[in-house]
């Protein structure tokens, strides 16, 4: 859980236009399914939210289940009314929360 | 309809009961971020097939996707941590990987190519995972890393995807290289485990056909470490070990003589494919 | 980690299996009406009409432990003619719910991909929810293969 996610924002837009994000973090997303060796029950931990704003502003957000693999990978769209920060943030069981930020320009 | 075809036909196939199912590799090219990867090229002299394939084009289209990518190859996640690892001091000498060979992208260009080399201070063939051991304990005056842990698959990877696009170009005549090869080639060709399989049984004879839903690929290691679904990051003498368990035999240890022997011959089986780590397959 | 055959096939039938039915330990999966009982749910009992929604799967997947999924659903994204959110369901799945996608006007198209982990050959479904309350809902099958190679 080391390393610190990947997210894809390009650099410019023009203003209204429409983008595509990408997002991947790494992370086990334990199902509460799997059982250890010594047949004990592996506690679920799962990235259970993950949200993009813009400016403050909601622009997409998902509940997760343990039924999304890990690693879990988001590709969405955003519109883009002005210069400004996409923020990420995705929010672990075990209270963690993971941050990310892309600025983008309007030209 | 011809995938559900045959996807009826696999499910209700098994390696011994049913006939060949014929399923040949995919006529798709593979380009990874601009990179142009030869996924098809034709076979060095004394090789047993006259082309070479990667296992890429053996995938579904969703997983060949993946590969093509990088952004969206989860095995980048490793490639990323393998970066940090080679910035990240380790040992008594205050060393990191980069204080010797500082921009991996110049230094580390070709050397996922050419591995496993000579070594002359073992009298072995040395592959990637040993040579960063050798640097860990030589010069930086660290432990070496045990098998697949503390980094070791990441940095690989790391270090391997420096020489995404080059193709495969080992020099068998470094040392005793070519005897390696030779018992590398026993290796391959030697049934073994309850289930009587050489790796050649598979990976040559029934190449491009079914084990139930699994298509048979040449068993081209360009792409190691790789990203499978099934489990995630993997590394070459793992999946060694693994097909070896699905024979039902003893598995070798990682970095033994046969497993060094076999990296060295697998890798020749492959030689003018590109390096693709991390690759993604099933 | 010391690979012992037993370890790795713990590992692996945890990994790839997430819940191979019939295993050394199967987690009860969902029935097709629990799955329906949750589309309910998320619809307040309304039910779902045709079209709109589209959901983009594999038709096999190449494994079950990460598969694609894409799903777009046809809107301006502006004014009432919003989607708020899109739920996607397993209902071969120990628990049937997967994820649940929520939009705003900021999103400027409603489509989302994600990767997701089936437990055997079932459907997929992606349920829509409009501002105006009406709801849309498509289907795909996905057949989940077993692996020759030591599962």
């Amino acid at each position: 859980m080391a390393s610190k996610p990947r997210i894809k924002v390009p650099k410019s837009a023009s203003a209204g236009e429409v983008i595509t994000i990408k997002t991947l973090i790494s992370h086990e997303m334990e199902s509460g399914q799997r059982k250890d060796k010594d047949g004990n029950p592996i506690p679920r931990q799962i990235i259970n939210k993950f949200t993009c704003t813009f400016e403050g502003q909601m622009v997409f957000e998902c509940d997760l289940d343990p039924a999304v693999s890990a690693n879990p990978y988001f590709e969405f769209n955003a519109k883009v009314p002005s210069s400004g920060t996409f923020k990420f943030t995705w929010l672990d069981d075990d209270g963690s929360v993971y941050e990310a930020e892309a600025p983008i320009e309007v030209k | 309809m011809k995938r559900l075809l045959i996807a009826g036909v696999v499910l209700a196939a098994t390696f011994a009961g049913a006939g060949p199912v014929l399923a040949d590799p995919v006529d798709d090219t593979l380009e990874i971020d601009g990179t142009p990867i030869i996924t098809r090229t034709a076979a060095p002299e004394g090789h047993p097939f006259d082309e070479l394939y990667s296992g890429w084009l053996f995938r579904e289209s969703e997983t060949r996707d993946l590969s093509r990518d990088s952004f969206e190859n989860p095995g980048m996640i490793a490639v990323e941590d393998g970066e940090a690892l080679w910035n990240t001091v380790m040992g008594t000498e205050g060393k990191s990987c980069a204080t010797c060979h500082e921009d991996a992208a110049v230094s580390m260009k070709g050397v996922g190519a050419k591995f496993p080399k000579w070594d002359a201070d073992s009298q072995k063939p040395i592959n990637v995972e040993l040579q960063i051991n050798k640097c860990l304990t030589e010069q930086m005056g660290a432990e070496a890393l045990p098998f697949n842990k503390g980094g070791q698959q990441e940095l690989t990877a790391y270090i391997k995807h420096q020489s995404l696009g080059l193709p495969v170009e080992m020099d068998l005549s470094q040392g005793d290289m070519q005897s390696w090869w030779e018992k590398g080639k026993d290796v391959y060709y030697t049934r073994t485990g309850q289930l009587n399989l050489a790796c050649a049984s598979c990976h040559e004879t029934a190449m491009g056909k079914m084990i139930r839903a699994d298509h048979l690929s040449q068993g081209q290691v360009n792409g190691f470490p790789t990203y499978r679904l099934k489990s995630g990051l993997t590394s070459l003498h793992q999946r060694f070990r693994g097909c070896i368990r699905d024979t039902r035999a003893e598995q070798p240890k990682a970095f033994s003589d046969d497993l060094m022997a076999l990296e060295t011959y697998v890798t020749w089986r492959g030689t003018g494919l590109s390096v693709e780590t991390p690759s993604v397959r099933q | 980690m010391q690979l012992t055959r037993r370890n790795v096939l713990g590992l692996t039938a945890g990994a790839a299996a997430f819940a191979m039915a019939g295993g050394r330990f199967s987690p009860a999966l969902a029935s097709a009406e629990d799955a329906e009982k949750m589309v309910m749910d998320f619809t307040g009992g309304v039910t779902p009409g045709e079209g709109k929604v589209s959901l983009n799967t594999p038709e096999i997947a190449e494994n079950g432990n990460t598969v694609p999924v894409s799903v777009t659903v046809e809107s301006a994204m502006e004014g009432d003619d919003l989607v708020e959110s899109v739920i996607i369901f397993a209902d071969g799945n120990p628990n049937p719910a997967v994820a649940t996608f929520h939009f705003t006007e900021m999103s400027g198209e409603a489509l989302a991909t994600t990767r997701i982990r089936l437990a055997k050959t079932q459907n997929v479904i992606a349920v829509a929810k409009m501002k105006d309350g009406s709801v849309f809902m498509d289907k795909k099958e996905v057949k989940v293969t077993i692996g020759g190679c030591g599962g």
